[in-house]
Parts: structure tokens; C-alpha cells; sequence
């Protein structure tokens, strides 16, 4: 595995003035003007703020999958921007668990082949890592529907196959992105109840990305964010945010 | 990895079998055509592959095929016999001729006399009939394509009698030899027989045929004979290659196939590239958040490349089956006798083909290895 050992003492993420900014000259847009912040491990943190604050920009290079303009991100350790080549891609699949808002299942994969899939791409023998995959189903309720195709699951059902996926490889850091926009209240908030109880541990990170305020109650700290800045960083939401 | 990447494809069964149909309908059609091309173009050389006995050919040296040359002086034949390297020499006439058929009917045919002593010129296989049959007055061999065009249904022809150039001919057996480029029916006689069967001038004999001593190069005795007579000495294959060559070039004919051909491979880019395509681009959200999870652009090419072989293997299975399938179920017919499916022909079709599918699979794909990860949270 890519990384240092976990540490409790030192944070899970540490941001050092990443800037960000796309487009050139006159269309330029700065899209994240030196944000810095500590995120610990063992926690459920919220990045919340409007479209347009800059909160997806933050989550993708956060989770190594967007190269900031300056600044460092240092993940359990790491400086992953640091990392040559294609350790940055192992490093992500060693230690980075994606929820996606759409899901993005493998269409023509079962829901146990698909909680599999971080598993297979790294090597482990098929048979193993889809046994894998439907245990971690279980575990999110989903045994009866382990050998169902995405399309015959609900919004619900589907996304709790793309939660099985982000942790079926036991990641260190867990990012999800608008994981309730497709689901109803009530279904949005059972996902986030499940996805606190499945995925929260003390050595892994979980970090969402989110305006739902209806699951406000359930973070443990709320980042918000604002034209690109850090605007409120505490256990409650933000005042405008309030249900 | 390969295994997802397969899944992918098998699931989407239009898109599947739609690159499957491409693939095999492209391996068809180009096969097919370059299969018949083949064929075709080996006709041209029938005649000589017909005299398996001779390995050189002497000719006028204006000559450029079996059936575009100009006659010899008899006198031919003994400096030919004389050149050392030469084991025996025979002369070898090929003409046209018509012949009336049982219905009245007139039918251009090929005459072909064969040396009168050893019947060297004659094809081995004979169906009906014995060799020494030819030495009989007037006899004539009639090959077995060419004797169901003059006498359609008929099933033995030993004792028919035909007039050929106006003139008595008595059909002695059949014999199983390639249909030539130009003509449809063949009669073999003896070379005697032959000057009376094909009036003409003084000089008649067409070719000399000779072998070369055991121990010589027919190549190299060739150059020789052509060196001391100033006469046009081929050795087999050169001489097949002739042919070739002269038909290939005073006729459409490799235009013709060419324009088929590279239909074949313009339908099969179209539709595996527009397919694969459409593939790709359904599948890109997938691709990207492979990405995301820690698929490197390595991986995904090489899943794409595994679909890619997967549908080049079973589509290219299928399309030469069906060729095969083509050119058995026309053996039979006159018109394709003695075409068969050259295994070189299948391997350049199967190079050709996993190429063009493995260029279409990487041109999809460029999508995806420009795909920046972070677009899956867009």
C-alpha cells in the first residue's frame, strides 16, 4: 500500500494553500483562492456551499483525481502530487473510496461484481473480491440483491451497491459527492445513516460533499465554502443553511 | 480487468452483435473477393499448371501467356533439343478452334496438341477413358467442364463425334483439368492431329516444352536455351507468373476486385469504429469513474484492446466460415471449378482485419484517455 502508516496524531488530510483556477486571461475564473484545513480521521465532514463555491473542485483534488495549481495535499502522509507518474492513480486505489452522485455502476455487472471492482483492478482473483463485494452488501442490507443487475435496484439499492464499491477495498479516505441528490428524504437520510455506521471508522476519513441540508444533523464537522474560500468550519451548519 | 472489459461488451447485446456482424460481414466480403481473385488469376497459368511433366517453356519472344503468342518455325525444336542441360523437348500447340454441338450450336474452344509419342501436354488425371485412346484417328480428350457445356447432362462421352473446325472429331475419353482464362472447353489431341484440326500457316507449333536433366536448374537451362536460340525459355513458376501478370495487367480485373476489397474494409471500419464509438461514448461516465477508483489509462486501453481481439477473434471466425462456406458450396459449379481457399489469403485477411479493429478500438478510446477523472463529478 502507497502511504504511511495511520497516525492518530497527525490529520487524515491536510490542505496547504491550494489555489485553483480555470480558463486563461480574460475568461481566467479562480476557483479556490488558498484554501487550508486539517480533516481527521474517524470523523464525518461535510463540504458544503452553493454551486459554484468551489466545493466539487476541493473534493477532486482533495481525492487526487485534479492537479491544483499550487499549493500541497497531503493525504495520511503523502503529498500525493508529489507521487510520480502512476503511483498516483495506485495511491488512489489503495487508499480512496469514490461515491459518485450518479453512481456510475457498471451496467451489465451484477451488484456484487460492481462492489468488486476496486478489488479486481487491483489484482485480487475474481471469484475472491465478488465474495468480498457481496459480503459488503450484506452488510448494507442488500444479501437478497447481491446478484441483481443495477437497473433492476431502486435509486436506493443502487446507491448503497456504489457505497459496498468505496469501501469493499477498506480505503483510508472516503469521498462522496452529492450522495443523497438522486434519492428521496427519506431514503437519502437511511443511505446516510448507513454510510455513517458502515464506513466511519477511526483510521478512515469521510468526506462529503453536499447541500442537502436535511442531513446537516448528522456530520460531525461542516466545512462552508464560499467563492472559493473557506467561510464557516465548525460542528453545526452554517446560519443560512439551516433547515 | 479483462474480464470487466468483456462483461462491458457482452452486456450491451446490439452493440455486441452489431461488432460481431461488421467483423464477419467485412471478413466475408474481402475474403471472399480476394479468394476469387486468386483463382481467377490462377486460370491464367491452367495451361501450365495442366503439363505438370514440363518445367520449362520455350515461346516466341513476343510471347505473354498460353494464349497471346505467336507460332514457331519446327526448326525450334531441335535447337531447343540441342542445348546441353535438356532432357527431352517436345513440341506443344495451343489454338483456338470452334466446334458445332449436338444442338447446332457453335462453342469456341481451346485445342491443345500434346507430343505424339509420349503424350506429354496431356493432364494426368483421366475420369474417362485410356491415354493410348488419343493415339486412335481423329480422337480427341474433352475436359470434363468443357464436355457438360457441349453436351449438358450427358454422363460419358467416349464414341460421341463432333465437328471441330469443320472437321471429323471423335471424343475418346475425358479428362479433369482447370478451365482456362479465356476458353470454357479444352480438346486434347495428338500434335499431328492438331495441324489438321487448326489450319494456319507454315509455322504452327506454339511452344516447346522441355525438362531439365536431373542435377540442372530449370531456371538456369532456361536462360541457357533462351541465350542459344534467342527464343523466350521460361522455367515453371516464372512462366506461371507470366500469366499472371499479363492478364492482371490487360484487364480490370484487379481494379475491379481492389474496389471490392477495399469496400470490404471501408464497411468494416465504418461500422466497428461507428459502433465502438457509440460504445465507448455510452460507457464514459463508467470509464471515468474507473478512472477515479484507480484504473490507469494503461488498463483501460488494455481493456479496451481485450474487447477489441475478443470481437476481431469471433467476428473474423465467423466471416471466414462463411467464406469457406461460399467457396464449398460453389465448388460444384462449373464456373468455380477447382477454386479452393488459399490459407495465405485467410492470414493476410486476419491480420488485415485484427488491425483494422484494434486501430478502431484505440481511435474510440482516445476519449477516454484524455478523460480527466475529475469530469465524473462534474
Amino acid at each position: 500500500m502507497i502511504g504511511t502508516p495511520i497516525d492518530a496524531a497527525r490529520p487524515a488530510i491536510r490542505l496547504e494553500n491550494i489555489r485553483k483556477s480555470f480558463g486563461s486571461s480574460d475568461t481566467k475564473v479562480e476557483v479556490l483562492r488558498g484554501i487550508s484545513a486539517r480533516i481527521e480521521a474517524g470523523k464525518l465532514t461535510y463540504l458544503v456551499g452553493e454551486s459554484g463555491s468551489g466545493k466539487t473542485t476541493l473534493i477532486s483534488i482533495i481525492a487526487g483525481i485534479l492537479f491544483p495549481d499550487s499549493g500541497r495535499v497531503n493525504l495520511f502522509g503523502t503529498d500525493i502530487y508529489d507521487l510520480p507518474g502512476n503511483d498516483l492513480v495506485r495511491f488512489r486505489l489503495a487508499n480512496i473510496g469514490f461515491i459518485f452522485q450518479q453512481y456510475n455502476l457498471l451496467p451489465t455487472l451484477t451488484a456484487a461484481e460492481n462492489a468488486a471492482v476496486p478489488l479486481i483492478a487491483a489484482g485480487m482473483r475474481r471469484t475472491e473480491a465478488v465474495q468480498r463485494g457481496a459480503a459488503v452488501l450484506e452488510r448494507l442490507g442488500l444479501a437478497a440483491q447481491v446478484n441483481r443487475l443495477p437497473r433492476q435496484l431502486s435509486g436506493g439499492q443502487q446507491q448503497r451497491v456504489a457505497i459496498a464499491r468505496a469501501l469493499v477495498h477498506e480505503p483510508r479516505l472516503v469521498v462522496c459527492d452529492e450522495p443523497t441528490a438522486a434519492l428521496d428524504a427519506a431514503s437519502g437520510r437511511r443511505v446516510m445513516e448507513l454510510l455513517r455506521d458502515v464506513a466511519l471508522q477511526p483510521g478512515r476519513a469521510v468526506l462529503i460533499v453536499t447541500h442537502d441540508n436535511r442531513i446537516f444533523s448528522l456530520a460531525d464537522r461542516i466545512i462552508g465554502m464560499e467563492d472559493g474560500s473557506i467561510t464557516h468550519d465548525g460542528a453545526g451548519a452554517p446560519e443560512e443553511a439551516h433547515p | 480487468m479483462p474480464w470487466i472489459a468483456l462483461r462491458m461488451l457482452t452486456g450491451d447485446r446490439v452493440k455486441y452483435f452489431g461488432l460481431i456482424f461488421g467483423i464477419a460481414f467485412s471478413t466475408l466480403l474481402i475474403g471472399q473477393q480476394a479468394t476469387l481473385f486468386t483463382n481467377l488469376m490462377l486460370r491464367a497459368a491452367s495451361g501450365v499448371f495442366a503439363v505438370s511433366e514440363a518445367d520449362i517453356w520455350v515461346m516466341d519472344p513476343k510471347a505473354q501467356g498460353t494464349d497471346a503468342t505467336l507460332a514457331l518455325p519446327s526448326t525450334a525444336l531441335q535447337r531447343v533439343r540441342g542445348v546441353p542441360g535438356v532432357l527431352w523437348a517436345v513440341p506443344h500447340l495451343r489454338e483456338a478452334g470452334s466446334v458445332r454441338t449436338a444442338e447446332g450450336a457453335l462453342e469456341r474452344v481451346s485445342v491443345v496438341g500434346v507430343d505424339d509419342a509420349t503424350l506429354v501436354g496431356l493432364p494426368t488425371t483421366i475420369v474417362e477413358g485410356a491415354r493410348q485412346n488419343l493415339f486412335r484417328r481423329d480422337a480427341i480428350m474433352v475436359d470434363t467442364v468443357g464436355f457438360q457445356k457441349i453436351f449438358p447432362g450427358a454422363v460419358s462421352g467416349s464414341g460421341r463425334e463432333l465437328e471441330l473446325n469443320d472437321r471429323r472429331a471423335l471424343i475418346v475419353g475425358r479428362v479433369d483439368t482447370n478451365p482456362g482464362f479465356t476458353a470454357g472447353v479444352i480438346f486434347y489431341t495428338r500434335y499431328s492431329s492438331a495441324l489438321g484440326f487448326v489450319p494456319g500457316t507454315r509455322n504452327r507449333m506454339t511452344f516447346v516444352i522441355a525438362k531439365a536433366a536431373p542435377g540442372e536448374d530449370p531456371d538456369e537451362v532456361a536462360r541457357r536455351i533462351a541465350e542459344r536460340t534467342g527464343l523466350k525459355a521460361r522455367g515453371r513458376r516464372d512462366w506461371v507468373w507470366d500469366n499472371i501478370r499479363f492478364i492482371a495487367s490487360s484487364t480490370g480485373i484487379p481494379f475491379n476486385f481492389g474496389i471490392t476489397v477495399l469496400l470490404g474494409i471501408i464497411v468494416g471500419v465504418a461500422i466497428v469504429g461507428l459502433t465502438f464509438s457509440l460504445f465507448i461514448r455510452d460507457n464514459i461516465k463508467q470509464f471515468g469513474a474507473l478512472k477515479a477508483i484507480g484504473v490507469t489509462n494503461w488498463g483501460i486501453l488494455k481493456m479496451v484492446l481485450t474487447q477489441s481481439l475478443w470481437i476481431a477473434v469471433i467476428g473474423y471466425g465467423l466471416g471466414a466460415a462463411f467464406t469457406a462456406l461460399f467457396i464449398w458450396g460453389t465448388s460444384g459449379a462449373s464456373q468455380f471449378k477447382g477454386f479452393f481457399l488459399p490459407g495465405e489469403i485467410m492470414v493476410g485477411v486476419a491480420v488485415l482485419v485484427f488491425v483494422m479493429v484494434i486501430l478502431t478500438g484505440i481511435f474510440a478510446v482516445r476519449g477516454v484517455l484524455k478523460l480527466e477523472p475529475a469530469e465524473v463529478f462534474r
